[in-house]
């Protein structure tokens, strides 16, 4: 092997050595596992519109049945097993965002039920919260300054 | 003057080891050196309720080990050198902050061991201590909590990411006895390869594990078959094999004795460690299980222990910065050439 | 039971998924950021009316991933702003994922009184 003499050669010698992750495997985990959350979620709307909810009632109760689950599973100490197996399969979905803030909750409960619980739970969901609702925001206004007509300003 | 070269020491007196103690989690007892730790825990809290108290609580419970196993009262211990990863050492200064002893908290990352060891050998040397202390101790969940995620959460490890040992280590080190001995150190320089990826330590720190063997090789006028082993802590797979090119690029073939405490502590494909073990619990716990159970069987004579450290933490990852990595060579014989 | 919506659901779901993979293995992206790529992505998709399309197409495949959270987010935001003007803007969005965050929230409070985490064992 060449003798290495800069930061850069290093970084591209260390690209060759280090293992790439099975992305095809992953993907294929990824898959099959985000689908089948999505197909639950599926599967208790249809039966919420058998019972003749409405539909966006129906995505809530959707939402929130998959984030009991989610935090059950992850209450369980199996969430993080079926997420080390699927990947994005299992964060994509809101699912992934439940774990997110159930974890860090669990993880700090021993620094106390208001500093620990109360104020980590965000660490990790927290991000999606500000940048979700920020750009609701941003959406919101430009509807206003671009659909001027159809809409009241105060 | 002790010195050799630009940065490597002989020790003028016989610096003993005498007595090892390490006590490590269950993973580590799944792994393939279990025969040689003095204590294998069933759970990672052991009876406490943090993981930070159950990594104190190991720390504290080593120390005791090898003080009880060195046959000598702990009133005649002069000082301890201990350190961990988390912050401002809590680990080490809650663990031993009944143990009456005068106390120094380093930190080194993962190569704290090897600064204990270092730094324990140079003060009885300089006649400053007959007797000390060396401990270091590393938890896979407060280290996690601390630099990566919460346990719970559903992520996935890059393949070159290592798995933190939860464990201790700790050598009582004294003037008097019988060997082995630390002969010689080589304290390393802080050594930054620009590499930035958290996930590949072992790529980091590759770089200052080979800047501190080539010292230790020029300083000393020694070579690599002038050891039986010679030891890096915790590059795992991924540095391990990096060290061995970088070697073989400066003329030095070190492939038939080098090995990695990360690489031995695990079983890569049963236990899911990807690049293998890391932290400062991997090369304490290896050096007092297995290394120096060799010593005591005679296997080794000569071993050069270098533990490794990544001096940097999330804020430094957040922030973009590169990781620069720390080495330090130890040599220790079984014989004492200048008695 | 619609089969076919269920069918749709898993294939929209699972391709949604495999780009975050791609993104995770590719990117070396932290989790916190995934998600904040899909919200954001799914709040604009949602602000230009496109996201909708893919609703209706997969039902839940699209409203599950974190994406379809970013569309409640904008959708919720424009009708808001329809009816209360500027206000809505600061309302809707929230309002319309308040189920998901309070849910969320709730449960994660409760798992932290019953459960402690434990290490991952092979």
């Amino acid at each position: 092997m060449k003798p290495i003499n800069s930061k850069e050669e290093y970084a591209t010698y260390v690209d060759q050595k280090t293992p790439n992750s099975p992305i095809l495997k992953n993907c294929f985990n990824a898959f099959w596992v985000g689908g089948l959350i999505c197909a639950l979620g599926q599967i208790i709307f249809e039966i919420c519109k058998t019972r003749g909810i409405d539909e966006t009632t129906s995505y809530t109760i959707v939402s929130i049945s998959l984030i009991f689950i989610s935090a059950f599973l992850t209450a369980l100490n199996i969430f993080n097993k079926i997420g080390k197996f699927a990947g994005a399969g299992s964060l994509v979905p809101i699912t992934g965002f439940a774990n997110s803030i159930v974890s860090p909750a669990m993880e700090y409960k021993s620094e106390g039920y208001v500093m620990g619980v109360g104020a980590k739970m965000f660490t990790v969901a927290g991000p999606v919260l500000v940048y979700g609702i920020s750009t609701s925001i941003i959406i919101g206004i430009l509807y206003i300054i671009f659909n001027t007509q159809s809409i009241t300003l105060i | 003057m002790k010195k050799v070269g630009n940065q490597s020491y002989f020790m003028s007196k016989p610096i003993n080891i005498l007595s090892t103690a390490c006590i490590v989690g269950p993973k580590e007892k799944d792994g393939p050196l279990n025969a040689y730790f003095d204590q294998c825990l069933e759970d990672e809290f052991w009876g406490e309720n943090s993981w930070e108290k159950a990594e104190s609580k190991i720390i504290k419970e080593t120390v005791n080990t090898a003080i009880a196993k060195s046959k000598i009262a702990s009133s005649s211990i002069d000082f301890v050198f201990a350190g961990d990863l988390l912050n401002q050492c809590i680990s080490s200064s809650f663990g031993l902050r009944e143990s009456n002893i005068p106390f120094f908290g380093i930190f080194g990352a993962c190569s704290t061991f090897g600064e204990a060891l270092t730094l324990g050998s140079m003060t009885i040397d300089g006649d400053f201590a007959t007797n000390v202390v060396c401990a270091a101790s590393s938890h896979f969940c407060s280290a996690e909590k601390q630099f990566r995620f919460p346990l719970e959460l559903g992520n996935q490890r890059a393949p070159s990411s290592q798995w933190t040992v939860t464990g201790s280590g700790a050598a009582v080190l004294s003037k008097d006895g019988e060997g082995p001995y630390v002969t010689a150190i080589t304290p390393g320089k802080i050594v930054d390869m620009g590499i930035k990826d958290a996930n590949n330590m072992g790529a980091a720190m590759a770089g200052a594990a080979q800047d501190t063997l080539l010292c230790h090789f020029k300083d000393t006028g020694r070579n690599p078959s002038y050891y039986d082993a010679i030891f890096t802590g915790d590059l795992g797979h991924v540095g391990k094999d990096i060290l061995i090119d970088l070697m073989e690029t400066k003329g030095y073939n070190i492939k038939a004795n080098y090995n990695d405490c990360g690489v031995l502590i695990f079983d890569k494909e049963q236990q899911d460690t990807h690049s293998g073990g890391s932290g400062c619990g991997c090369s304490a716990s290896v050096f007092c299980g297995y290394i120096s159970h060799m010593f005591k069987e005679g296997k080794y004579k000569k071993v050069l222990l270098m533990p490794t450290g990544a001096l940097m933490n999330s804020t430094t990852s957040q922030q973009g910065e590169s990781i620069p990595g720390i080495a330090h060579a130890v040599a220790i014989e079984a014989t004492c050439p200048n008695l | 039971m619609d089969w076919t919506m269920v069918l749709k659901a898993f294939i929209l779901g699972g391709i949604i998924c495999v780009i975050g993979q791609i993104l995770i293995d590719k990117t070396k992206l932290t989790p916190a950021r995934i998600l904040v790529a899909f919200v954001t992505t799914g709040a604009i998709l949602g602000g230009l009316g496109w996201y909708k399309h893919l609703i209706n197409w997969a039902g839940c495949g699209a409203s599950v991933p974190l994406t379809g959270f970013g569309n409640l987010l904008a959708k919720g935001a424009i009708e808001e702003v329809k009816t209360n003007g500027l206000i809505g803007a600061f309302t809707g969005g929230t309002k319309a994922a308040a189920a998901g965050i309070a849910a969320a929230i709730f449960f994660g409070y409760i798992a932290s009184l019953v459960s402690k985490p434990k290490i991952k064992k092979q």
